[in-house]
Protein backbone atom coordinates (compact mmCIF):
# COMPACT_ATOMS: atom_id res chain seq x y z
CA UNK A 1 0.00 0.00 0.00
CA UNK A 2 2.32 2.65 -0.95
CA UNK A 3 0.51 6.15 -1.94
CA UNK A 4 0.93 6.64 -5.48
CA UNK A 5 2.22 10.40 -4.95
CA UNK A 6 5.53 8.86 -3.76
CA UNK A 7 5.82 7.10 -7.42
CA UNK A 8 4.97 9.79 -9.05
CA UNK A 9 7.92 12.34 -6.64
CA UNK A 10 10.24 9.17 -7.87
CA UNK A 11 9.74 9.50 -11.11
CA UNK A 12 10.18 13.59 -10.88
CA UNK A 13 13.49 12.91 -9.05
CA UNK A 14 14.54 10.42 -11.70
CA UNK A 15 13.48 12.84 -14.23
CA UNK A 16 15.64 15.28 -13.10
CA UNK A 17 18.62 13.68 -12.80
CA UNK A 18 18.21 12.58 -16.14
CA UNK A 19 18.08 16.35 -17.39
CA UNK A 20 21.24 17.44 -15.18
CA UNK A 21 22.91 14.31 -16.90
CA UNK A 22 22.04 15.98 -20.13
CA UNK A 23 23.14 19.52 -19.28
CA UNK A 24 26.26 18.44 -17.37
CA UNK A 25 27.96 16.06 -19.68
CA UNK A 26 29.90 16.03 -22.56
CA UNK A 27 30.31 12.59 -24.11
CA UNK A 28 26.81 12.33 -26.92
CA UNK A 29 26.15 8.69 -25.43
CA UNK A 30 25.92 9.85 -22.02
CA UNK A 31 23.52 12.40 -22.56
CA UNK A 32 21.61 9.67 -24.92
CA UNK A 33 21.86 7.39 -21.55
CA UNK A 34 20.49 10.33 -19.97
CA UNK A 35 17.30 10.58 -22.66
CA UNK A 36 16.71 6.79 -21.73
CA UNK A 37 16.31 7.80 -18.20
CA UNK A 38 13.99 10.46 -19.13
CA UNK A 39 11.68 8.14 -20.92
CA UNK A 40 11.89 5.69 -18.28
CA UNK A 41 10.83 8.23 -15.68
CA UNK A 42 7.55 8.99 -17.55
CA UNK A 43 6.85 5.13 -17.99
CA UNK A 44 7.08 4.86 -14.40
CA UNK A 45 4.78 7.52 -13.84
CA UNK A 46 1.98 6.32 -16.28
CA UNK A 47 1.98 2.50 -14.75
CA UNK A 48 1.62 4.42 -11.08
CA UNK A 49 -1.64 6.03 -12.92
CA UNK A 50 -2.82 3.06 -14.54
CA UNK A 51 -2.36 0.94 -11.21
CA UNK A 52 -4.21 4.20 -9.48
CA UNK A 53 -6.72 4.18 -12.13
CA UNK A 54 -7.01 0.19 -11.73
CA UNK A 55 -6.93 0.59 -16.32
CA UNK A 56 -4.89 -0.92 -18.95
CA UNK A 57 -4.52 2.12 -21.30
CA UNK A 58 -1.19 3.55 -19.66
CA UNK A 59 0.58 0.18 -19.48
CA UNK A 60 -0.23 0.04 -23.10
CA UNK A 61 1.28 3.37 -23.91
CA UNK A 62 4.14 2.61 -21.94
CA UNK A 63 4.65 -0.39 -24.05
CA UNK A 64 4.32 1.78 -27.43
CA UNK A 65 6.86 4.00 -25.93
CA UNK A 66 9.70 1.33 -25.29
CA UNK A 67 8.86 0.47 -28.71
CA UNK A 68 9.63 4.19 -29.98
CA UNK A 69 12.74 4.13 -27.59
CA UNK A 70 14.34 1.07 -29.70
CA UNK A 71 13.70 2.67 -32.51
CA UNK A 72 15.33 5.82 -31.72
CA UNK A 73 18.11 4.29 -30.14
CA UNK A 74 19.16 2.19 -33.47
CA UNK A 75 18.65 5.61 -35.57
CA UNK A 76 20.84 7.72 -32.94
CA UNK A 77 23.65 5.56 -32.77
CA UNK A 78 23.87 4.79 -36.12
CA UNK A 79 24.62 8.63 -36.09
CA UNK A 80 27.00 8.72 -33.60
CA UNK A 81 28.69 6.01 -35.26
CA UNK A 82 28.34 7.57 -39.22
CA UNK A 83 29.62 11.22 -37.33
CA UNK A 84 32.88 9.58 -35.27
CA UNK A 85 33.97 8.10 -38.51
CA UNK A 86 33.98 11.48 -39.90
CA UNK A 87 35.20 13.78 -37.66
CA UNK A 88 36.90 11.05 -35.61
CA UNK A 89 35.77 12.45 -32.73
CA UNK A 90 32.17 12.54 -30.95
CA UNK A 91 33.06 15.54 -28.26
CA UNK A 92 29.64 17.15 -28.52
CA UNK A 93 31.01 20.46 -28.71
CA UNK A 94 32.14 19.65 -32.28
CA UNK A 95 29.39 18.48 -33.94
CA UNK A 96 28.42 22.79 -35.11
CA UNK A 97 28.23 21.98 -38.14
CA UNK A 98 25.16 19.78 -40.80
CA UNK A 99 27.94 18.90 -43.43
CA UNK A 100 30.77 16.96 -42.34
CA UNK B 1 5.25 1.83 8.27
CA UNK B 2 4.31 -1.75 6.76
CA UNK B 3 6.35 -3.60 4.36
CA UNK B 4 5.60 -2.47 1.27
CA UNK B 5 6.74 0.56 1.90
CA UNK B 6 10.09 -0.32 3.34
CA UNK B 7 10.50 -2.05 -0.05
CA UNK B 8 9.24 0.83 -1.67
CA UNK B 9 12.05 3.18 -0.25
CA UNK B 10 14.87 0.47 -0.39
CA UNK B 11 14.22 0.12 -3.81
CA UNK B 12 14.24 3.97 -4.67
CA UNK B 13 17.14 4.75 -2.93
CA UNK B 14 18.89 2.10 -5.20
CA UNK B 15 17.44 3.86 -8.05
CA UNK B 16 18.60 7.13 -7.22
CA UNK B 17 22.30 5.86 -6.38
CA UNK B 18 22.36 4.40 -10.06
CA UNK B 19 20.75 7.09 -11.87
CA UNK B 20 23.32 9.69 -10.06
CA UNK B 21 26.04 7.55 -10.48
CA UNK B 22 24.88 7.06 -14.20
CA UNK B 23 25.22 10.69 -14.38
CA UNK B 24 28.77 11.10 -12.84
CA UNK B 25 30.59 8.09 -13.71
CA UNK B 26 33.76 9.05 -15.12
CA UNK B 27 33.77 5.49 -17.17
CA UNK B 28 31.09 5.49 -19.93
CA UNK B 29 31.42 1.67 -19.57
CA UNK B 30 30.01 2.26 -15.96
CA UNK B 31 27.37 4.61 -16.73
CA UNK B 32 25.74 1.72 -18.93
CA UNK B 33 26.33 -0.59 -16.59
CA UNK B 34 24.65 1.71 -13.66
CA UNK B 35 21.50 2.67 -16.11
CA UNK B 36 21.09 -1.53 -16.18
CA UNK B 37 21.01 -1.30 -12.78
CA UNK B 38 18.31 1.33 -12.64
CA UNK B 39 16.51 -0.30 -14.90
CA UNK B 40 16.00 -3.57 -13.37
CA UNK B 41 15.44 -1.82 -10.35
CA UNK B 42 12.53 0.21 -11.95
CA UNK B 43 10.70 -3.05 -13.70
CA UNK B 44 10.63 -4.68 -9.90
CA UNK B 45 8.80 -1.12 -9.55
CA UNK B 46 6.06 -2.40 -12.50
CA UNK B 47 5.99 -5.68 -10.85
CA UNK B 48 5.03 -4.04 -7.25
CA UNK B 49 2.24 -1.95 -9.97
CA UNK B 50 0.61 -4.94 -10.96
CA UNK B 51 2.35 -4.83 -14.18
CA UNK B 52 3.87 -8.05 -14.90
CA UNK B 53 4.03 -7.69 -18.73
CA UNK B 54 5.80 -4.14 -18.77
CA UNK B 55 8.18 -5.58 -15.80
CA UNK B 56 9.41 -8.48 -18.25
CA UNK B 57 9.24 -5.91 -21.48
CA UNK B 58 11.83 -3.78 -20.21
CA UNK B 59 13.90 -6.33 -18.81
CA UNK B 60 14.38 -7.31 -22.00
CA UNK B 61 14.27 -4.62 -24.32
CA UNK B 62 15.74 -1.80 -22.16
CA UNK B 63 18.08 -3.79 -20.15
CA UNK B 64 18.37 -6.17 -22.46
CA UNK B 65 18.61 -5.10 -26.26
CA UNK B 66 19.34 -1.51 -25.63
CA UNK B 67 21.74 -1.31 -23.11
CA UNK B 68 23.97 -4.26 -25.31
CA UNK B 69 23.76 -1.45 -28.39
CA UNK B 70 25.24 0.66 -25.94
CA UNK B 71 28.08 -0.91 -24.49
CA UNK B 72 28.69 -2.47 -28.13
CA UNK B 73 29.11 1.18 -29.19
CA UNK B 74 31.17 2.97 -26.90
CA UNK B 75 33.44 -0.18 -27.01
CA UNK B 76 33.38 0.39 -30.67
CA UNK B 77 34.48 4.10 -30.54
CA UNK B 78 36.80 3.68 -27.70
CA UNK B 79 34.43 6.78 -25.82
CA UNK B 80 34.81 5.23 -22.05
CA UNK B 81 36.56 8.74 -20.99
CA UNK B 82 36.25 11.33 -23.24
CA UNK B 83 39.41 14.23 -22.98
CA UNK B 84 37.56 17.37 -21.45
CA UNK B 85 37.82 19.84 -24.14
CA UNK B 86 36.90 23.63 -23.89
CA UNK B 87 34.49 23.22 -21.48
CA UNK B 88 32.55 26.37 -20.39
CA UNK B 89 33.15 27.51 -16.79
CA UNK B 90 30.07 28.11 -15.48
CA UNK B 91 28.03 25.15 -17.39
CA UNK B 92 28.66 23.03 -14.28
CA UNK B 93 26.60 25.11 -12.08
CA UNK B 94 24.37 26.88 -14.15
CA UNK B 95 22.51 23.14 -14.97
CA UNK B 96 23.01 22.06 -11.25
CA UNK B 97 20.56 25.32 -10.37
CA UNK B 98 18.26 24.92 -13.41
CA UNK B 99 18.51 20.64 -12.31
CA UNK B 100 17.80 21.66 -8.59
CA UNK B 101 14.75 24.62 -9.70
CA UNK B 102 13.35 21.95 -11.87
CA UNK B 103 13.55 18.99 -9.31
CA UNK B 104 11.91 21.24 -6.90
CA UNK B 105 9.40 22.42 -8.63
CA UNK B 106 8.39 19.48 -9.93
CA UNK B 107 7.92 17.90 -6.68
CA UNK B 108 6.23 21.07 -5.24
CA UNK B 109 3.47 20.25 -8.18
CA UNK B 110 2.96 16.73 -6.76
CA UNK B 111 2.68 18.04 -2.94
CA UNK B 112 0.52 20.73 -3.40
CA UNK B 113 -1.80 18.42 -5.40
CA UNK B 114 -1.47 15.45 -3.07
CA UNK B 115 -4.21 12.73 -3.28
CA UNK B 116 -4.24 11.80 -0.11
CA UNK B 117 -5.62 8.79 0.28
CA UNK B 118 -5.24 7.28 -3.46
CA UNK B 119 -2.88 4.38 -2.80
CA UNK B 120 -1.43 2.14 -5.72
CA UNK B 121 -2.80 -1.67 -4.31
CA UNK B 122 -3.18 -3.90 -7.45
CA UNK B 123 -5.59 -6.76 -6.71
CA UNK B 124 -4.03 -9.90 -6.59
CA UNK B 125 -5.40 -11.00 -9.61
CA UNK B 126 -3.94 -7.92 -11.69
CA UNK B 127 -0.35 -9.22 -10.49
CA UNK B 128 -0.72 -12.80 -12.64
CA UNK B 129 -0.15 -13.83 -15.85
CA UNK B 130 -4.15 -13.95 -16.26
CA UNK B 131 -3.97 -10.18 -16.64
CA UNK B 132 -1.82 -10.71 -19.80
CA UNK B 133 -5.11 -11.92 -21.84
CA UNK B 134 -6.92 -8.80 -20.39
CA UNK B 135 -4.34 -6.62 -21.75
CA UNK B 136 -3.81 -8.43 -24.68
CA UNK B 137 -7.60 -7.85 -25.08
CA UNK B 138 -7.47 -4.32 -25.08
CA UNK B 139 -4.59 -4.22 -27.37
CA UNK B 140 -5.57 -5.87 -29.91
CA UNK B 141 -8.60 -4.73 -30.15
CA UNK B 142 -8.93 -1.00 -28.71
CA UNK B 143 -4.92 -0.33 -29.70
CA UNK B 144 -4.93 -2.45 -33.02
CA UNK B 145 -4.11 0.56 -35.27
CA UNK B 146 -0.98 2.36 -33.27
CA UNK B 147 0.25 -1.26 -32.42
CA UNK B 148 0.43 -1.49 -36.51
CA UNK B 149 2.10 1.46 -36.92
CA UNK B 150 5.03 0.74 -34.32
CA UNK B 151 5.61 -2.20 -37.04
CA UNK B 152 6.01 0.41 -39.48
CA UNK B 153 7.71 2.65 -37.37
CA UNK B 154 10.38 0.18 -36.21
CA UNK B 155 10.84 -1.50 -40.04
CA UNK B 156 11.82 2.09 -40.63
CA UNK B 157 14.14 2.49 -38.07
CA UNK B 158 16.00 -0.57 -39.51
CA UNK B 159 15.88 1.01 -42.95
CA UNK B 160 17.21 3.93 -41.58
CA UNK B 161 19.74 2.57 -39.56
CA UNK B 162 21.25 0.32 -42.71
CA UNK B 163 20.75 3.30 -44.69
CA UNK B 164 22.85 5.32 -42.37
CA UNK B 165 25.98 3.26 -41.89
CA UNK B 166 26.20 1.91 -45.47
CA UNK B 167 29.64 2.78 -46.61
CA UNK B 168 29.03 4.52 -50.08
CA UNK B 169 30.79 2.58 -53.10
CA UNK B 170 33.42 4.64 -54.89
CA UNK B 171 32.57 6.25 -58.07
Amino acid sequence: MVKVDYYIILSAVLFTIGALGVLIRRNPLIIFMSIELMLNAGNLAFVAFSSMYKSFSGQIFVFFVIAVAAAEVAVGLALIVEIFKTKKNINIDEMNSLKG
Amino acid sequence: MNSDLIVFLILSLIAVAAALGMVFSKNAVYSALFLVLNFVTVAIFYLLLGAPFIAMSQITVYAGAIMVLFLFVIMLLGAESLAPANVLPWQKRLAVTLAVILGLESIYLVVSNARADIVTAPAAALNSMGSLREMAMTLFNQFLLPFEVTSILLLVAMIGAIVLTKREKAG
